[in-house]
């Protein structure tokens, strides 16, 4: 480990206040799974990547992250800046005029550790497996990770890739799914039910393996574990059940803060629940 | 009128094939991919000397767009293989996000486009995507007209970075080009100087332009015939040279009249140097099943339209 447990849950805190602040800082975003992934973000980046904040395009030798639900742009900014790609205090341009950090993320103003444009949903699991295939093709045995958000897996696209990448053995892949059960219009479960996921990818030919993406200790273990699945003949799929708005009371468990920016008194409410620990944007 | 002969006919897909083998023999970071239509496409060579940097992705054209966009990432130049129809319309969204807008290396090589895919009828002949591709801000567009200047287009786009849509078609037709062409993106080619009128065409029709200006000749009408290949980005300053010298243009183009090379042109000269045009174009219209001479002339893609086209638009100059 390269931080303790309790670091790292310092490093989301502050990911969180981050978050909101942006959030609330343009009136617009989406903070409901930005929050609920902050855990994950924290794993991935400070714990589980082989990465160099010195950022390349390719990324040779390094692994390399894929966010498809584009949306849930403020964890990865957050998680980017602390991490060291860029300095935090760029936060505070979050989808305003002129902006490297755009609302969803993009090459386009060639922001550091971005390598696709993401936003129309269940585009981000096939770029992964091209990455993926060409990091073989150069003798590269990186991972390639993939964030999926769980609504995103009704489009169709993403079940071309799921039935790709185990025939194919795509096995230095590592997709999280995360499975917060809510969408815009509601749950998943009454929007159009994902049912059993687990079901549904092995029978595709994934290794899933399940995690709890709210608790630090787990997800990291989780993560660490998939890494020791890869390379055996399959693409390994994390299915990573999270509350969206973890970490915020009033925006859990529930689609309603799924898009919508909290005003000054909610964002008070939020920061109290949230320790400032590695120091505001 | 120069005189164009011709010893064989060829399809120009063929062209593709073998420019994407000689593109994989010069550079090992050229890969390809295919959505079932290997065949068709004309893979068969570079599959068969390079059959690590081939993938095969079955049919399911969004997923192929999205490695292809990924494979980038690592350096490698994929080129994506189908049908026109299946290589822009129903796979915009992931060309628009995963590879124009995020500026990746993806060629998409677009084979039986237009109406002389023939006999499988309007839901495989678009008629709609030079439009569609030219529309994406920072696409190249291209629109070879015969075998070798396919071949060559081929491997041209190989050396150049940044996305590029390439077109071509089905049906054999004469291969009359130089075999030994450099093709330059975005740089027309003088087929024949005149005085009279302008022709632009592209692709398939480029060969009925010159069937045209034979006939024109005969006539009486010296026509200027230039080929425009790539669509975008326009070569500007060849078609105001030579509009300025004849005062009129007739566009020809195996496309929707809506969207295509003759609204580029019009656009051009409506902004530059205002100009009577007539356009040889598909009227907002889809095609339907037959074979690619009897849809060519139903549709009014031939050399005589052409030549009608000619007449009017000389008889609207000032």
């Amino acid at each position: 480990m390269k931080h303790t447990i309790k670091e790292l849950e310092d490093i989301a805190s502050q990911i969180r206040r981050d978050i909101v602040r942006m959030v609330h800082g343009c009136q617009s975003g989406h903070p409901g799974a930005s929050l609920g992934c902050a855990d994950f973000f924290t794993a991935l980046y400070f714990e589980v990547l082989n990465h160099k904040t010195d950022f390349t395009m390719e990324g040779a030798g390094e692994d390399l992250f894929f966010l498809s639900n584009g949306h849930i742009s403020p964890v990865w900014y957050s998680t980017l800046a602390h991490a060291g790609y860029f300095d935090k205090s760029e936060l505070a341009t979050f989808r305003k005029l002129d902006s490297r950090l755009q609302g969803h993320p993009t090459t386009h103003e060639h922001l550091p550790g971005i390598r696709i444009a993401s936003g129309s949903l269940g585009q981000g699991l096939s770029v992964a497996i091209g990455a993926a295939l060409a990091k073989k093709l150069n003798g590269d045995k990186s991972h390639i990770f993939a964030l999926l958000g769980d609504g995103e897996l009704q489009e169709g696209q993403n079940w071309e890739a799921a039935m790709f990448a185990p025939f194919n053995k795509v096995d230095h892949l590592i997709a999280s799914v995360d499975y917060n059960g809510q969408q815009i219009d509601g749950p998943t479960s009454k929007v159009l039910a994902l049912d059993d996921l687990q079901a549904k990818f092995e029978a595709f030919g994934w290794h899933v393996i399940n995690t709890d993406g709210n608790d630090m200790q787990a997800i990291v273990e989780g993560l660490h574990y998939a890494k020791t699945l890869t390379g055996k003949g399959k693409p390994i799929l994390n299915l990573m059940s999270t509350q969206m708005g973890a970490g915020v009371d009033y925006m859990m468990g529930t689609h309603k803060w799924h898009g919508t920016a909290p005003n000054d008194e909610q964002l008070a409410a939020a920061l109290a629940q949230l320790p400032e620990t590695l120091g505001d944007y | 009128m120069k005189k164009y002969t011709y010893t064989e006919k060829k399809d120009t897909r063929s062209g593709f094939g073998a420019g994407l083998h000689e593109a994989g023999k010069k550079n090992e970071n050229v890969v390809a991919l295919c959505a079932d239509l290997v065949g068709s496409l004309k893979m068969d060579a570079f599959i068969k000397d390079f059959p690590e940097r081939f993938t095969q992705v079955g049919i399911a054209e969004a997923n192929m767009i999205g490695i292809a966009a990924g494979m980038t990432i690592g350096g490698k130049i994929p080129f994506t293989g189908t049908f026109a129809n299946f290589s822009t319309g129903r796979v915009y969204d992931q060309i628009r996000q995963s590879v124009a807008y995020s500026n990746k290396n993806v060629k998409i090589c677009a084979s039986h486009a237009g109406l002389t895919l023939g006999e499988d009828g309007a839901t495989h002949q678009i008629l709609e995507d030079i439009g569609l591709m030219k529309m994406l801000p920072g696409m190249v567009v291209i629109n070879p007209c015969d075998y070798n200047q396919t071949k060559a287009a081929t491997m041209a786009i190989a050396e150049y970075e940044g996305p590029v849509y390439l077109r071509f078609g089905r049906p054999v037709i004469p291969v009359f080009t130089d075999p030994d062409q450099k093709f330059e993106i975005g740089k027309a080619w003088m087929v024949n100087e005149g005085t009279d009128v302008t022709i632009i065409a592209t692709g398939h029709m480029v060969w009925k332009a010159i069937e045209a200006g034979e006939k024109l000749a005969e006539l009486g009408i010296d026509a200027e015939i230039i080929n425009i290949h790539t669509i975008k980005p326009l070569d500007d300053e060849a078609i105001l040279k030579s509009v300025k010298k004849t005062g009129c243009v007739v566009t020809c183009e195996e496309h929707n009249k809506f969207g295509g090379l003759g609204e580029s042109v019009a656009r051009l000269l409506t902004t530059e140097l205002p100009t009577p045009q007539e356009f040889v174009a598909t009227n907002d219209t889809f095609g339907e099943s037959g074979t690619p001479d009897q849809l060519m002339s139903k549709y009014g893609l031939d050399a005589v339209n052409i030549v009608e086209a000619v007449q009017k638009v000389i008889g609207r100059k000032k």
